[in-house]
């Protein structure tokens, strides 16, 4: 906790500078008293200052829910609508730090419609906060959230079990629900999980142990966010270097802009230019506060290299003896995120990392019901639906896995008509040519369907080749 | 592995700057807006660095109202000289002709015609498809909804309902003629993160946020310098000295001061490390109405 005694400021400033940053996820319904527990976080880290406090007792008695306590879910609900409704609608994001470290909260709601919303919200954590109401205990809701997290690959997941105060803080009513939930956990890909019994209206085990639980051994909940280790779930080992920008000031400096998605890269080092495939060594680490000895992810360099290699946007540095996939053909789990439903004949536009291409939908090789975890065939995807999903790309895209690296296996798919963010993707691997079920070709032109002659075939040719340089492949049938 | 440990401010830093380098490559024709506050001038600090030792390759655009303070101009003509950025100043001169002014007006209409107004106007003239702002989103309710890349229609409103989905750090700039994107690098970063941030680069700020003995008249329980002779004849006489400083920065008749004695960044920090009040209540713009500010953003305010 920030303290109030008289505190050398330089001396704090001097700490504070130090602190990293861990974002975390909070998942649970309008019921489990997600904003009450994130109102006590800030309100206890002493984040909120007493205007705020004085608007939300004036707000409180307009419009509360909490009786004679502080309606703390009003201090984030911040959109009119949502206000009326008593509902929290959309991803907020909020900010509280202590002593340890500063911590970003993505806050989103629990209903099954705005899974699309959690699954924003998820996408930037280190860790996630799942809520349940100890009376009812892991509830179907519970498990979409938890798969969800499993999807995004969040490795820390706390279990919150709220509400522990309406059942006597019960060790037995805890132990069932964690039993459920880690039978449930062992299931999926989450390496590391938590569960801590807890009150948010009373404040048992949120920022300080609780005397009420002498049961509970663990940490609670702000000791957990502070001490979680999250610098080793970043990808060291392959270097990944998409490249953002070409910075050329002048004839004599020719950089590569871009952020380190992946691996550490040093100067001197051996690098390769993809699709390229030419070589080169770094000759520079270049930043506006001096050139790096070597860069590690997230920083954003530029560098420059010893051989005037020819390299756009979108094209990727890499290490010749560690290259990702390069391929056409891939599988991927994808959430379906627009209101309107998939149309698999669309030709999307694909981005990932900084590279844009077109995509097609191959096939649709499952849906996964968030609820059950059951496998069924559909031939569309609708708002928050999830599918096994292969795609063909018109031009390569350099990947992989999403599990092995965040940065390079995620991508996001654009209706080319409305703009939309449609989709969003996980690439689980890529697919063999043959096993395609369509033909590599992402568009076909019938000649003679259309009623183009022979005698035009040339400029077709001409214009399909020039399609193919900008990345969107179209095969000509005869 | 620990060795490749960043700070926040690290972390903060290099996510602005991909966040920047993204919009400049994707859009046709972006633009910083400049509002020559303490976030602005981070904001163009990350720009210079996101490009060095190029050239940032957008103009600054800066909204004068006419009624700001006079220190603030100073100090964007010689920033902008100094810095070598191409400085674009729009203003609602027909508004302005017409003496609108927050005295006359009131704040409601002053902001609408003088702000919004100017700011559409002359993203419309530039025909600008993407606009940097240095909002952050702890500043108030309805910012910390608001996407990074907050997409605009053709009237250039905000839709909070229907925003796009905005996941890892991909993101989808696409925008059909005549829309266009809100870029907002420094979502993420706090109050304290800009002054930590702003102390360690030794970025420049305007003089108003030191505390100095200022001219100020109390106006409707706030603090007004007032910067010109444009002060109402009944508030001429009711005019005094005070050590004060400025949270924030706008238009002098809707920003109040704070009695201060912080004259350093150092002691700036420790007293919004012990004061009670946060930022925005020296903005008298903010508490026109409930939910004001959600209602000037989906109207085009930045």
């Amino acid at each position: 906790m920030e303290s109030n005694s008289k505190l050398n400021i330089t001396e704090f400033l001097d700490r504070d500078e130090q602190k990293d940053l861990l974002r975390f996820l909070t998942a649970g319904s309008v019921d489990d008293g997600k904003s009450t527990l994130i109102g006590r976080l800030l309100f206890d880290s002493k984040k909120i200052y007493e205007d705020q406090l004085d608007a939300l007792e004036r707000d409180s008695k307009r419009m509360g829910n909490a009786g004679d306590h502080i309606d703390y879910a009003l201090l984030l609900d911040g959109l009119k609508a949502e206000r009326e409704q008593g509902i929290t609608i959309d991803v907020a994001y909020r900010y509280f730090s202590t002593n340890n470290r500063k911590f970003i909260i993505a806050d989103t709601p629990g209903h099954e419609q705005y899974t699309r919303n959690m699954i924003t919200g998820g996408s930037t954590a280190n860790a996630a906060v799942i809520l349940v109401d100890a009376r009812t205990g892991v509830i179907t809701q519970t498990r979409r959230h938890t798969f969800l997290i499993s999807l995004l690959g969040i490795k820390h997941v706390v279990l919150a079990v709220n509400k522990m105060d309406l059942v006597d803080f019960d060790k037995g009513v805890f132990d069932k629900i964690v039993k459920d939930y880690t039978d449930f956990v062992s299931t999926l890909n989450i390496p590391d999980v938590t569960c801590i019994p807890l009150s948010a209206l009373d404040g048992d085990n949120v920022v300080e142990k609780s005397s009420r639980t002498p049961w509970y051994s663990g940490k609670c909940l702000l000791d957990y966010l502070e001490t979680v280790p999250i610098d080793l779930d970043r990808n060291y080992d392959d270097f990944r270097y998409p490249v953002q920008y070409v910075l050329r000031p002048n004839l004599d400096f020719r950089g590569f802009s871009g952020k380190v998605a992946s691996g550490v890269i040093r100067k001197g080092d051996t690098v390769m230019a993809l699709p390229s495939r030419k070589t080169s060594r770094v000759k520079s680490i270049v930043t506006y506060d001096g050139e790096l000895d070597e860069a590690f992810p997230p920083l954003c360099v530029t560098l420059t290299l010893e051989d005037e290699i020819d390299i756009s946007r979108g094209e990727m540095l890499v290490k010749p003896d560690n290259l990702p996939y390069e391929d056409r053909n891939f599988e991927a789990m994808l959430v379906w995120m627009d209101e309107e439903p998939m149309d698999v004949s669309k030709q999307f536009y694909l981005k990932q990392t900084t590279n844009t291409t077109r995509a097609r939908i191959d096939n649709i090789k499952y849906k996964v019901d968030v609820n059950t975890m059951e496998k069924s065939k559909v031939d569309k995807l609708v708002l928050n639906e999830i599918g096994r999903v292969v795609f063909t790309t018109g031009k390569e895209l350099f990947f992989d896995p999403y599990h092995k690296n965040k940065q390079t296996g995620a991508f996001i798919l654009i209706d080319p008509i409305t703009n939309n963010t449609s989709a969003v993707g996980m690439i689980i691997d890529r697919v063999d040519a043959k096993d395609m079920v369509h033909d590599d070709a992402i568009a076909v032109l019938d000649l003679k369907k259309l009623g183009i002659g022979e005698s035009h075939r040339d400029a077709v040719d001409k214009i399909c080749e020039e399609l193919a340089r900008q990345g969107l492949t179209v095969k000509i049938k005869d | 592995m620990s060795d490749y440990k960043l700070s926040h401010l690290q972390e903060l830093e290099a996510e602005s700057i991909y966040i920047i380098r993204e919009a400049a490559s994707e859009f046709e024709n972006p633009v910083m807006l400049f509002s020559i506050g303490k976030d602005s001038c981070v904001m163009t600090h990350l720009a210079e660095k996101a490009f060095y030792p190029g050239k940032v390759p957008f103009p600054l655009m800066h909204i004068d109202s006419k009624w700001k303070f006079k220190e603030m101009i100073e100090f964007r003509d010689k920033y902008a000289k100094e810095h070598g950025w191409k400085l674009i100043v729009e203003s609602n001169m027909e508004a302005f002709k017409a003496g609108v002014g927050p005295f006359t007006h009131g704040s409601k209409v002053h902001t609408d015609l003088m702000k919004t107004q100017a700011l559409l106007h002359g993203l419309e003239k530039y025909k600008f498809d993407a606009a940097f702002g240095g909002a952050r989103r702890d500043e108030e309710k309805s910012r910390a909804k608001e996407r990074i890349f907050s997409f605009r229609d053709k009237f250039q409103q905000w839709d909070p309902k229907n925003q796009r989905p905005e996941l890892w750090d991909i993101y989808n700039t696409r925008v059909h003629k005549g829309e266009s994107v809100r870029v907002f690098p420094l979502s993420n970063w706090t109050e304290l993160d800009i002054w930590q941030y702003i102390r360690l680069e030794k970025i420049p700020i305007v003089p108003l946020y030191f505390a100095k003995e200022r001219p100020v008249v109390e106006i409707d329980g706030n603090l007004i310098m007032p910067d010109d002779d444009r002060l109402p004849e009944e508030y001429r006489d009711k005019i005094q000295m005070r050590k004060v400083r400025f949270r924030t920065l706008g238009c002098w008749p809707l920003t109040g001061a704070v009695e201060s004695e912080a004259d350093t960044i150092e002691k700036i920090v420790e007293e919004m490390m012990t004061t009670t009040k946060s930022e925005r209540t020296t903005r008298v713009i903010d508490f026109d109405q409930d939910s004001s500010m959600e209602q000037k953003k989906r109207e085009g305010y930045f």
